[in-house]
């Protein structure tokens, strides 16, 4: 069954005539997502890759029973795509759009929570269940379906990840970047209790960086939950120095907690087996599976 | 973006924020003048010279050249020239700074403030910032003013309190009142603080500041407050909606290297290690970095590519590394997903050709989208770069090469 997205998920495209929302849509047909149709303002009525472009998000929920939505649209709207797409009534949005202002951002975050929907991102690279749907911008061919997730709040870290879980023997239940801004729709808490409650699930690789307190939570509950799962951590940027933003808008020191050694030393202390080298993601997996089975 | 206090001040007064009143000078000449029309204007008989640079603890740092504080006071008209003599154009360094220091390239020349009157003049801390647990600003405050707030944090944390703002509602009249009542005002100082405090909160909020803050907030002897300091950041990512403040931003306040990054649509960090990277993601180039770290080397830098790598920026992130003295050796680290690594592959080549010789050692990890078509671009090139396919392989080279 896996989380947020499946083989029957109906997948509409925000931003969809655009250059980015064009080719990764078509990449995600491809791949086998079922994209229903997709939305650009006053080109409703027309068709693109096949399926039908819608003038709203509310036509392409009645008329085409849009039940996910995936946003392109560039930062100055994307708060404006997302709760288009909420108050539309679309279960789950997945935002890649980067740079959308921290002040639009809160007033979203706000809504989403009164509208019940689940936002994924924005500044993130979308949500894969391998072998059913990809609603992202991910490599499809990295992720081999199997049934270990991973939450992650970057992308190229998260193929990283993947790749080396696929190599080692195992395989992707779902994979869900939460993104990299200092405020997303699904924090990394909400997003390993799904994994944590996903039936097609036995294992969670957890990947942070600096910043924020969401690694900090998410470890806690894992703990409180009485590790039901074993969990794998990594936490990018010890060498990050404080004050510096090191690309994500989120990814920035502030104060002690926020550093990968304070977010590490949590992670230990309530059961995750962190890996300090990234490239023992993978290994480190097999490893918490064995001792999970032991 | 971050601004000088001179320019957050004339934010805050655009919005009716009281602050410290100030004329910004860039020689002793000028100085000399805008001391006069300073004190024309306010009557201002004592001048304080504020070093401007984009770094905290001026008035504690000191002037490398002269050993002036960056932050002094002239007690006369006349004493201004030779006070900000000793410290414009010096190379102020604070416990913010690094030991490098920053050049002062503009010195502020502001009113005195601390006259004696009716009452004791008294400090206080403000800021205005995002709370990202809780997704909402906040507006953090203490009795313990003019003080580092990391330190006051630590020692009695019971000093700070914290006011949080509604989305969508805004800062409340009942919240202003606490603030005030909070910091133990009462008469002319309360009405006067609830009025800063909400013009405080109506110009972060308009501005989509990233964070305010005012270290010194200063309730003067006859029960004013005022913004003696201002340490404003603007967010990046709303500039957009902010084109008059293109102006404010200071290049010659951040690393020439980084300034260069920027106009390749690059994204660098210039740190003090000895093995330069490129890669792509910025999760991806942290983590690289601390793999570095873990094969024995340290990070000379942060470079994310990007999404939209090409021959292009491949070869101006080479040429901005090559550019650190430090480097002895470069691992490139490319995940393909939307950016494909035969461009990454054909940059590396194109750039290989076009800088000559490059004198250090490249590994090259390519991982994804077309990775395979990448490898055959560079075998065929006949390039001397170390080629790496699993991650542990790259950490592995690193470690040789540093040997």
């Amino acid at each position: 069954m896996s989380v947020l997205v499946n083989k029957d998920s109906r997948v509409v495209v925000q931003g969809f005539t655009g250059k980015e929302g064009s080719f990764h849509a078509s990449q995600m047909v491809e791949y086998g997502t079922r994209v229903v149709g997709g939305v650009t303002p006053g080109k409703g009525g027309q068709e693109h890759l096949g399926v039908p472009v819608f003038n709203t998000v509310e036509q392409a929920v009645k008329e085409a029973g849009a039940n996910v939505s995936i946003i392109f649209v560039p930062p100055a709207f994307g708060a404006d795509a997302i709760l288009e797409a909420a108050d539309a009534g679309i279960g789950v949005i997945v935002c890649i759009t980067e740079g959308i202002p921290v002040k639009d951002m809160i007033y979203v975050k706000d809504y989403i929570k009164r509208k019940g929907c689940r936002l994924i991102g924005p500044n993130c690279p979308g949500v894969i269940t391998p072998g059913e749907a990809k609603v992202g911008i991910m490599p499809g061919f990295v992720f081999k379906p199997g049934r270990i997730g991973i939450v992650s709040k970057s992308g190229t870290l998260t193929y990283e990840a993947a790749d080396q879980v696929v190599k080692a023997g195992l395989g992707i239940s779902t994979a869900i970047g939460i993104g990299g801004d200092p405020i997303i729709g699904t924090s990394t808490k909400e997003a390993v209790e799904l994994l944590m409650n996903d039936p097609d699930t036995d294992g969670i690789v957890m990947i942070g960086e600096i910043g924020g307190n969401y690694e900090a939570l998410a470890s806690r509950w894992v703990k409180e939950q009485g590790n039901p799962k074993p969990v794998v951590g990594f936490i990018a940027g010890q060498t990050a120095p404080k004050g510096k933003r090191m690309g994500h808008a989120g990814a920035i020191i502030g104060g002690a907690d926020d550093t990968a050694e304070a977010k590490k030393a949590i992670m230990s202390q309530c059961g995750i087996s962190v890996v300090e080298s990234p490239a023992h993601i993978g290994r480190t997996m097999v490893q918490a599976m064995g001792l999970a089975k032991a | 973006m971050n601004i000088h206090e001179f320019q957050g001040k004339a934010i805050l007064k655009n919005y009716g924020v009281p602050v410290q009143e100030g004329l910004v000078a860039y020689s002793v000449a000028e100085s000399i003048d805008k001391a006069k029309q300073l004190q024309q204007e306010t009557s201002t008989g004592w001048f304080v010279i504020k070093a401007q640079i984009h770094a905290g603890g001026r008035g504690k740092g000191t002037i490398k050249e002269t050993g002036s504080r960056g932050v002094v006071l002239a007690k006369s008209l006349e004493q201004v020239p030779d006070k900000v003599k000793d410290i414009l154009g010096g190379t102020l360094v604070t416990i913010q700074t690094g030991a490098a220091g920053k050049k002062v390239n503009q010195v502020l020349i502001a009113q005195d403030v601390y006259y004696p009157g009716k009452s004791e003049p008294k400090e206080f801390y403000i800021s205005v910032l995002l709370d990202r647990g809780t997704g909402k600003n906040v507006i953090m405050y203490s009795t313990e003013g003019g003080m580092d707030i990391e330190h006051v944090a630590e020692t009695s944390p019971e000093k700070i309190f914290k006011e949080y703002i509604e989305p969508g509602q805004g800062l409340q009249a009942f919240q202003a009142r606490k603030i005030a009542f909070n910091l133990g005002l009462s008469g002319n100082a309360f009405k006067s603080m609830i009025a800063f405090v909400n013009a405080l909160y109506n110009a972060y909020a308009d501005t989509d500041a990233a964070m305010f803050e005012i270290n010194p907030v200063l309730k003067t002897s006859d029960d004013k407050i005022i913004a003696v300091d201002a340490k404003v950041n603007l967010e990046d990512n709303a500039l957009f909606r902010h084109p008059d403040f293109d102006q404010l931003c200071d290049d010659s306040e951040e690393d020439p290297l980084e300034v260069e990054a920027k106009k390749h649509n690059l994204n660098y960090v210039k740190l003090d290690g000895n093995v330069g990277c490129m890669v792509n993601g910025a999760g991806l180039a942290m983590a690289t970095m601390d793999m570095i770290k873990l094969s024995g080397g340290n990070p000379a830098n942060f470079l994310d590519v990007g999404g939209t790598a090409n021959a292009q920026t491949v070869e101006a992130g080479f040429r901005l590394i090559l550019q650190d003295p430090n480097v002895k050796a470069i691992l490139v680290n490319i995940f393909g997903g939307i950016v494909r690594c035969d461009r990454v592959a054909q940059g590396i080549v194109d750039a290989y050709n076009n800088i000559g010789d490059i004198p250090v050692p490249i590994i090259v990890r390519l991982q994804g989208t077309n990775a395979e078509e990448a490898k055959k671009i560079i075998d065929n090139s006949g390039l001397k770069v170390y080629p790496a396919t699993p991650l542990e392989e790259a950490a592995e080279l690193v470690k040789k090469v540093l040997a």
